[in-house]
Formats: structure tokens, sequence, C-alpha cells
């Protein structure tokens, strides 16, 4: 009990943290015409501003991501057991992450899952990079307006069907009786139906699709800015078109790039729906060992300590790309 | 000449084979809900059916799920805007050092795998309202769940559409209002509510729709519920009907209407601000004459 009544001083602490920074920094740059939080909102309002902030930072963001860390040092126990002696603080469960707990060999099989589960993430990712910035660019920078305003809405439309819907559409597509064995055998280029899906490729490209247009919009957005001139610029001083990407729209896209990056690989890697219908039986995607944790195995310890490995490494991924493409946070999420 | 006309046609090519990629899967599976074959087959095409539909329309359980759908994404809808909004004015007002922490905190729930956003709000609230016998036998259910795990992600959408037209907030409108006398919370309720109102709809919509098509937050969240689509999920998983193809039909159908009167609308209003425009140089020309 007592360590996971503790969590709840946490967020007492930032909001004590928050508070003296704003006494600090009221007192530091003290300006006389400078109205004060209450001044500005009214006692009610201001009220009501900050229980609606704080209970989404405190009861719907902070609090349940410390108890589930909480909860990942913990045994696995029976309802009747917890708080009781046995309750102890372990890390046996990330333990377990690398060493199975039932034979005491490595786990290469959950290891496995996860690597492979961030290479492909991270394959995808630069996959889409790669299908969407020739298309981001054209929209934004030499397209007609008319052109591209129904471009956009082509892409809108798509945009809004469920994620479900569009890993069963290319299932539909990529299945053994799907149109693309059928186009293959009939024209004789293989005479047996290709497993696209227990061989993973289908879920690859389940996933391709699924985020393609994640990657798109924040492209389009930062090369939109770009003034025509420069590119005119670079063209006039006899720069080819490759150099012309080089060296003046992927430097000025890197925002967006790095948005897009981050974005399309956090919702690969924890995607669910494309691993649960696209992949084959022998490689498992690490959200669906943190699934099967949850719904099958009922040890909700061992699976909170497996997704926040996940966590873990999908912030540390998004930094990597931050650092990388020297952006800030608060520049690649708009 | 000739190789920029090259460029032209690869140009051409690479954009047709990327609506092919993006609209490709979506149209063989819309052909797939009007043939007759119960494996959803495009070609060969045996015969045209509406029965898929029919299917759908008596799916017990999916009709539940679109109920629980709707009471959730209202619910999301209750509690993210105004969220979003108190959220927004207080990003707006806070100093600056502490304004990039609270944005970190803010922000956090869009880089978070939506299903570790479920497990943890189902870990926590288990024990939150497992306080009291009373509370667990009220709260303790998938709805109330879906919503508060999905209100955490959907808040931070929230925030940064209002924050968007926030930031375009002219002060010398407040200034004026205050001159006039009026008091700052009647500011905030007839000068600045108004001035966020398209941003509100619009985040209402989003926040609707995103609450809707969520999978990875409410598979777990929902506890032993079900909305649209984790029965959508299920039915997937089980194995494949056309049915489910009708209701991507319905769903793209829906999806292509709204796009398009979103469309209309727009041009509309740009059309009402170009003309307001020509008025307002025009007058200003009469003006000048008149001096």
């Amino acid at each position: 009990m007592s360590s996971r009544a503790l969590v709840l001083l946490v967020p007492f602490l930032v909001i004590t943290a928050f508070w003296l920074m704003a006494r600090y920094e009221s007192k530091l740059g003290h300006d006389p015409t400078h109205k004060s939080y209450w001044e500005r909102n009214g006692t009610v309002l201001g009220i009501a501003f900050i229980a609606l902030v704080a209970f989404w930072t405190l009861f719907l963001v902070t609090l349940p991501y410390l108890y589930m860390v909480v909860e990942s040092f913990h045994p696995r126990l029976p309802p009747a057991q917890r708080g009781g002696p046995n309750d102890f603080l372990t890390i046996a469960q990330y333990k377990s992450f690398i060493v199975s707990p039932t034979d005491g060999e490595w786990n290469w099989i959950h290891m496995g899952n996860f690597t492979y589960t961030i290479v492909v993430s991270a394959a995808v990712t630069f996959l889409n990079l790669c299908i969407c910035y020739p298309l981001a660019y054209y929209m934004a920078q030499s397209g007609s307006a008319q052109k591209v305003r129904l471009l956009m809405l082509a892409l809108i439309v798509p945009y809004w069907i469920n994620e479900i819907l569009r890993a069963f559409a290319v299932r539909l597509l990529i299945a053994s009786k799907g149109l693309i064995n059928q186009a293959l055998m009939g024209s004789g280029i293989t005479d047996v139906p290709i497993d696209f899906l227990g061989s993973n490729t289908g879920m690859w490209i389940g996933l391709s699709y699924a985020n393609l247009l994640i990657m798109i919009f924040p492209l389009y957005n930062a090369i939109e800015s770009l003034d025509k001139n420069q590119i005119e610029a670079a063209r006039d001083l006899g720069a080819p078109w490759w150099k012309i990407h080089r060296d003046v729209v992927i430097p000025y896209a890197k925002p967006g790039i790095a948005s897009g990056c981050t974005m399309v690989f956090m919702l690969a890697a924890g995607s669910l729906a494309a691993p649960l219908f696209l992949s084959g039986p022998q490689q498992r995607w690490f959200t669906m060992t943190v699934y099967d944790f949850f719904f099958q195995a009922f040890n909700w310890p061992r699976g909170s300590a497996y997704a926040f490995i996940l966590l873990a490494a999908c912030i540390t991924f998004v930094m990597l790309v931050l650092k990388l493409f020297k952006v800030k946070l608060g520049e690649a999420i708009r | 000449m000739k190789s920029s006309a090259v460029m032209k046609g690869m140009l051409g090519f690479y954009i047709v084979l990327f609506f092919l990629y993006l609209f490709g899967p979506l149209m063989v599976m819309s052909v797939t809900a009007f043939n007759t074959p119960s494996y959803p087959q495009a070609l060969p095409f045996e015969g045209f059916t509406l029965q898929w539909f029919e299917k759908l329309w008596n799916h017990r359980l999916m009709m539940e799920g679109l109920l629980n759908s709707i009471i959730i994404g209202l619910g999301v809808v209750t509690i993210s805007v105004p969220i979003g909004l108190a959220a927004s004015i207080i990003m707006n007002q806070i100093y600056h050092r502490a304004r990039s922490l609270f944005y970190l905190v803010t922000i956090s729930p869009l880089l978070t795998p939506g299903v570790i956003i479920g497990i943890s709000t189902v870990i926590f609230w288990k024990d939150a309202f497992g306080l009291t016998d009373w509370s667990k036998a009220t709260f303790y259910k998938g709805i109330v769940l879906s919503i508060l795990g999905q209100a955490s992600f959907v808040s931070a959408y929230c925030l940064l559409i209002i924050m968007a037209r926030l930031t375009r907030f002219d002060r010398a409108q407040e200034e004026a209002a205050l001159d006039l006398g009026a008091s700052y919370p009647q500011v905030f309720w007839h000068v600045l509510l108004p001035f966020l109102k398209p941003a509100m709809l619009s985040a209402s919509v989003i926040a609707f729709l995103s609450s809707f098509e969520n999978f990875n937050t409410t598979t777990f969240a929902i506890l032993a519920d079900k909305t649209l689509v984790t029965v959508l999920a299920g039915e997937t998983r089980q194995g494949t009907t056309p049915a489910l193809s009708a209701l991507a039909v319905i769903i793209i159908a829906i999806s292509l209407v709204g796009a398009i009167t979103y469309e209309l609308l727009k041009r509309r209003e740009e059309a009402a601000a170009e003309r307001m425009k020509e008025r307002a140089r025009l007058a200003e020309r009469g003006e000048l004459e008149q001096a």
C-alpha cells in the first residue's frame, strides 16, 4: 500500500514546484501593468480553469502513468494479498524480460519481439518519409491552388477511416484468395498463392498504410511556408534538383520531418490493429505480448513492466530524432 | 527542356501510384460489400447484392457497440473541450519557464502509445474507484474508463486546436472591452469565448471522431463492455465477412459527404471574406476621395 500511496505525493511536489516557479518569476520581472492571474480571470473562472487542468494533468495523465510504473515493481498476487506482507517492491518483472522466470534461460522470445518491433517501426517510418516527401513537396511548392485543394480533399477522406477497417482492406487485398494473388497466379508468375500474411509482409504494408497520412500533413505544413524564391534562387545559381532538396528544402522542413517521424514511429510501435490482423504466427509485435499479459495471463505487473519498457523505448526514439534534427519538442508537435 | 518533361511524367506517375496505394485497398473493399459470395472477394464479381448491409443492420452486437461509442464520444467531448479551453488559457497566461514544463505534461499523452494510456487508466482507476464499494459499483465500468482514458489524449488535441486560435486573439479587443467598463469575466464570456467558438466547434468534431474510432486505448479501458470498434476488431479477428466491407462503405460515404460539405463551406466563407475585403477597399477609397 505504502509505495502506491507514495505516488499520490508526486503531483503535489510538482504543483509546489510550479507555484514556486511562478512566485520566483513574478518577483524577477516585476511589471506594474501586469495583472495577476486572479485579476485577469476572476475568482470563479480562475478556480474553474485550474480545477479542469488539474483534473486532467493529475488524474488523467500523471497519476495513471506513475501508478502503472509502481505496479510494474510489484509481484503478481491474488487480490486478497495485495497490500499484505508479500506485496513488496521488486524488479522481478523487468528481470523477466531478460531472463525467463520459468527456466532461468535468456528470454530471447520477448527481447526478440521487442527488437523486431523497434526495428520494423523505424523502417516503416523511414519508408513513409520516402513515400510522402515527394507528394508533400509537390503540393506545397509546385501544384496549383485548385489541384492542391483537390489532393488535400483526397487525402483527408481516407484519414477518417478506422484503423481496423484499413487493416481489413489490406488483408482483403493480400490474402491468399485476394486480388494480388489472383493477379499473380493469373499471369502465371506463381502457381501457389504467396503467403504475404504469414511472412509478415502484410503487417509491414498495413503499418505503412495506416500511418501514411500522419507523415504527409506535417511535411506539407513545413514545406508550404518555405519561400518559393529560395528555391528559384538556388535553381538560378545552377543547383541540380537533388542539391536543392538536400541543401534548401530538407533543412528548412526539419521540424516537419521530425514531427512526422516521431508520430509515425510512435503510432507504429504502439499499434495493435495491424499486427493483430495482419501478422504471421512466428514473429509477434510487442504490443501483442503486452496485450496477452493482460488478457490471457492476467499478469498485470508484468504487463505494466513491459508497457513501461515500450514507453521508454518510444521516448528514447523521440528524443533521438529531435536531437538528430536539432528540433525542440515545441516545434515538432503543434 | 526534355529532362523537365521526363520529370513531369515521372511526377505524374508517382502521384497516380501514391493514390492507388491510398485508395486501392479501400476500393477493393468497397466492391466486396456488393458482391454475393460470403467470402469478401472483389473478382470475379458474381452478382450485385445489398444483403451484407442488411446483415450489418441486424447485427445486435454492432448496434449495441454503436450506441456505446456514441455515449463515450459525447462524454469525451463534454470533458475534453472545456479542459482544452482552460488549458489553452492557462498556457497563454503562465510564465515562460513554467510554460515549457506545462507544455511537456499536457502534450505527453500524444507521445504515449495508446495501449499504454489504456493500461494505466485501468490500473489506476481500478484501485481509485475500488476505495469504496459504492464508487466501484457506480463507476468501475467500461464506458466510464473509456471516457477517462480517451479524454487524456483527446484533451491534448483540443488544447492544440484552441491554442492555435487563441494566439491570434488581439489583446486590443480585450482592452477596448475593459475601457468600456466590462469586467474580466465579462470579457471572457462576451469577447473571448465568441472569438474561440469556431475553434471549439472543430475541437468538438475532432474529439468525437477520434474517440469514436479509437481502438488502442479503448480495447483495454472498455473492460467487458463493447464499442463499435472493439466489436469490429472481434469480428475481423474471427474471420472475414462482407458485412465488414459494408460498414466500411457506410463510413467512407459519411466521410466523403462530410469532407465535401466542409470544403464547400470553406469556399463560401472564403468568397464572403473576399467580398468583405473588396467592400472595405472600396469604402476606404470612397472616403479618401471625399477627403
